[in-house]
């Protein structure tokens, strides 16, 4: 791979640092994201959120290369122009090169090194060039003197941020849990980074600390002009810092805009806190039960759902899934609380024209596969 | 149902009837365990008949010796050491009082005069007390000896913490001149000195440096970068390999194929690291465990090259730096040089030295090479790979530096080995050595150069110390061959030091960099990586 295949100029893409298009990714029979696409801006806070189980990490994975998607392409544009596709450089180049980092939802900290010595491992490429891969820095060259006193110059400048100093020389694994995870998104700044990807960074935080954590991300955002992109399942966290909402569902997007525009999509409250039951049996009877569950089987989006993708001929995630070895996993038809909610939107007017775009792709394999004569029977819904 | 308590379980059963029961346990378990190992023998008799020997009488008193063994720690070990517990919390002497009880002054004088008098009688005890009584008053010479260095040790305890390096390499640095002159003193003849050191030089120094120089270039790959490799003698017999063949062969210097051998070793970590190192935990060291025993097939199959199971002899020996030769028979004689008397002893005097600057050497390097990034990547590997591959490390290239720099040591190690012996077959590089080396690694606590030459000092020093219980076989018979106990003393060190400290001797780790005041690691904390 050379890196002009990775690295290509894109102007056009100036104000999205990152551009996730038609991203899938496949775990056997298991479709954990099913075409998904949004854009992070430069300077801003993206939040990624959903219900557990939604595939926000296995983005994240996807994006800092620790899966490599099934389909899709992930562009990063960086400040001086280069883009790379984070989906064919190797793991480690990622944060290497695109300068991409990431924290994780489990904290992984070197917890048997301090805290300086965390932040100085993430300064690891730097300090490689600077000891000349270790040959001159055995030496003692005064190059690398310099370098490793900045280094330790940089990791001071992040404890303060993160108010970590007085703990600078113990160690890791010995810090209070918010601690913690304020010392991973210290290591992760560490590495200089443009894009800063945080895996619920408020888990398992108090108001206090999960209120400091704002500042923190808002200091951020404001002084390194990092852009943030972050899951997060603390709805205060979500609201007050992000400038854009993704919300997912069952490996799809079902909504992206401002927070506000998000808080009171319906779909999303769907999601969140479900659709009563009576409410789609009053629908089912409404309009005749065979009809509803194939549109129950069409997928949560239109818009964005398999009906879009022509490469996307699985069915959506809520339908008898082709398994690896033949084998069929049904996903309860009626998971999806957003597609209820599209069903009962979509099934009192049932005009062609809004179904224009799904129907045909999306229609087409979904019967072949849901009663095809090994399927098993469908089921689920109650 | 009702659940009736029986009443017997309501009291506590005195300290002496659990005892009993404790010691019936025992007794069991050893009779289970030795009836076959020590209650029956195979052996040959006058017509070569394979015959069946029974010996219930050393079974039953190994048998009582653990009942009475257990009992006693039952009965009176364990509520003393409870006891003892409570009153050191309560007298707040804790945790130096239980020592300060056991190294006492005049038990140190006492020990000392003692050593002082069986040293000054050394030669005329066996005609003053006969030759059984002779033996155990040696080995009361040696409990002496170390009671009054514990007790050194344990009055000067923070000076040498404080100290310890500095102490350390200046005793190591004196140890053979020391032994020359404490040698000759006592024989009144300094050829006769000489002649002595050559045992505490040779078989004490040299052996027990070339294990720390081997298991600090493990420690490596194991300690630091937390790749478990059961192969590591592989590299050891690279570098030995690659000395015998090219001195031999070709004549070319020590000095010369020194950094040849490392570079040779760390080549093949190289070759052996990029397929495996996808490999973690289990996998990996059962792969560097094959690699280790193909690298001994090698050894005695190829025998073109490396004349097989029969070794290779008249590998040429070091010269100081061309200058001076040890061969007596050469012109430039260290002893015709400097007009001294002839001995053996210079050689063996001068490779001391050497493996002592090759293990400081290696030291050096480790200790730079931690605070380099380098080193701190393997560190942090050990502790997170997953981690270290989001801060953007390409681990392996790492993997493979902590490869390559540890068999590089190993290297250095085999050659000077060559050297030394003069003779080099697959016999020694069997499998058995790369398990001791890494436990020299994992009982002296991974990562930690101090421990792991502690712990080195004790195994291969105890296993030498082995050899000098002759008195034993006054008590054991006559073909009682106390070295050949070294593997059990392997596996009770391990035993007793995991239960006692399961991190090693030394558990905690330094840290390589710090803002205001450099704090140990608790042990806890750090990780032993998966491979």
């Amino acid at each position: 791979m050379t890196a002009n295949a990775i690295q290509k100029t894109n102007p056009d893409m100036k104000d999205a640092i990152l551009q996730v298009d038609h991203l899938s990714m496949k775990f056997g029979g298991l479709i954990a994201i099913g075409d998904l696409s949004f854009q992070a801006k430069r300077g801003e806070i993206t939040a990624l959120i959903g219900p557990n189980g939604a595939g926000k990490t296995t983005v994240f994975n996807c994006i800092t290369g620790f899966y490599k998607p099934s389909e899709g392409m992930i562009t990063l544009n960086r400040a001086d122009g280069s883009s790379y596709l984070l989906e064919r450089l190797p793991n480690h180049e990622i944060p290497a090169r695109a300068k991409v980092a990431r924290t994780f939802q489990n904290i992984r900290l070197f917890s048997g090194m301090t805290v300086l010595e965390n932040l100085l491992v993430a300064q690891h490429n730097k300090l490689m060039k600077a000891s000349g891969y270790t040959i001159l820095g055995l030496f003692g060259f005064s190059g690398y003197r310099k370098a490793s006193a900045e280094s330790v110059e940089l990791a001071k400048y992040w404890l303060e941020k993160a108010d970590l100093v007085d703990r600078a020389d113990d160690p890791a694994g010995d810090l209070p849990y918010g601690a913690q995870r304020r010392l991973e998104i210290a290591r992760a700044m560490c590495t200089g980074p443009e894009l800063l990807c945080l895996d619920e960074p408020a888990a398992g935080l108090n108001p206090k600390e999960s209120l400091a954590l704002n500042s923190l991300l808002m200091d951020i955002k404001k002084t390194s002009g990092t852009s943030i992109l972050l899951i997060e399942h603390d709805m205060s966290v979500v609201m007050q810092i992000s400038d854009h909402v993704v919300v997912l569902e069952y490996g799809r997007k079902i909504s992206d805009g401002s927070p506000q525009s998000v808080r009171t999509d319906p779909r999303v409250i769907a999601a969140y806190l479900g659709v009563d039951d009576e409410e789609v049996e009053a629908v089912l009877t409404e309009v005749g039960d065979e009809d509803v569950i194939e549109q129950l089987d069409t997928g949560p989006d239109s818009a964005h759902g398999p009906g879009t993708s022509s490469s996307y001929l699985a069915g959506p995630v809520s339908d008898t899934i082709g398994h690896s070895q033949g084998e069929r996993v049904t996903v309860s038809k009626g998971a999806s609380k957003a597609a209820q909610y599209d069903t009962r939107a979509n099934s009192a007017p049932r005009k062609p024209s809004e179904r224009l775009t799904a129907k045909p792709a999306g229609k087409s394999p979904k019967p072949a596969a849901a009663k095809s004569p090994t399927g098993k029977p469908r089921g689920g819904r109650k | 149902m009702a659940v009736s308590v029986s009443p017997e379980r309501d009291t506590v059963a005195s300290p002496v009837q659990r005892a009993l029961r404790e010691a019936l346990f025992a007794g069991a378990i050893s009779f289970g365990l030795f009836v076959l190992f020590i209650g029956l023998k195979t052996d040959q008799n006058i017509s070569n008949q394979l015959i069946l020997v029974q010996r219930w009488g050393l079974l039953i008193t190994v048998v009582v010796l653990t009942m009475l063994g257990r009992f006693l720690y039952i009965a009176y070990g364990q509520p003393f050491m409870a006891s003892q517990k409570v009153t050191n919390v309560a007298t707040g002497l804790l945790p130096a009082s239980v020592a300060s009880r056991f190294f006492l002054l005049p038990a140190f004088i006492a020990a000392f005069v003692l050593a002082i008098v069986l040293f000054a009688f050394n030669n005329s005890l066996p005609a003053l007390v006969g030759d059984g009584l002779a033996g155990y008053l040696q080995f009361l010479r040696a409990l002496a000896v170390i009671y009054a260095l514990a007790c050194v040790i344990f009055y000067f305890r923070a000076f040498i913490h404080a100290n310890f390096t500095k102490l350390g390499i200046s005793a190591l640095v004196l140890y053979p001149i020391l032994v020359v002159v404490v040698l000759s003193l006592n024989a009144w003849s300094i050829t006769s000195g000489l002649q002595g050191s050559l045992k505490w030089v040779d078989n004490f120094g040299i052996q027990i440096l070339i294990y720390v120089m081997l298991a600090w270039g493990l420690n490596i790959v194991v300690g630091l970068a937390g790749l478990l490799d059961l192969g590591y003698v592989a590299f050891y017999a690279v570098g030995a390999y690659a000395y015998a063949l090219l001195g031999s062969q070709y004549g070319l210097s020590f000095w010369i194929l020194l950094p040849a051998a490392g570079a040779m070793a760390a080549f093949w970590g190289v070759m052996l690291g990029f397929p495996v190192l996808r490999l973690r935990g289990d996998y990996l060291a059962i792969v560097t465990l094959a690699f280790g025993e193909i690298i001994r097939l090698v050894l005695i199959n190829w025998r073109e090259v490396t004349n097989g199971s029969a070794g290779i002899s008249g590998i040429p020996k070091v010269t100081f730096f061309g200058l001076m030769t040890f061969n007596s028979t050469d012109p430039n004689y260290i002893g015709k040089v400097l007009h001294i008397a002839q001995s053996s002893a210079y050689y063996k005097i001068f490779l001391y030295y050497l493996i002592l600057a090759l293990a400081l050497l290696t030291a050096f390097v480790t200790i730079r090479l931690r605070r380099m990034p380098v080193g701190r990547a393997w560190e942090a590997l050990r502790e997170d790979e997953i981690a270290c591959r989001s801060l953007g490390i390409n681990t392996t290239t790492t993997k493979l530096t902590a490869f390559a720099t540890g068999a590089m040591f190993g290297g250095f190690a085999g050659a000077f080995f060559a050297a030394r012996q003069g003779f080099v077959s697959p016999e020694s590089f069997v499998f058995l050595e790369s398990a001791i080396i890494l436990a020299i690694v994992v009982l002296g606590g991974m990562g930690s150069l101090v421990g792991i030459a502690v712990a080195a000092l004790v195994m291969i020093g105890g296993t030498e110390a082995l050899r000098e219980l002759d008195f034993l076989k006054s008590v054991f018979g006559k073909d009682f061959t106390p070295e050949l106990y070294r593997m059990l003393l392997f596996g009770m060190a391990m035993v007793i030091v995991m239960l006692w400290k399961p991190r090693g001797f030394v558990g905690s780790r330094e840290p390589t960099a710090f803002l205001k005041e450099r704090k140990a690691v608790s042990s806890s904390f750090t990780k032993e990586g998966h491979g």
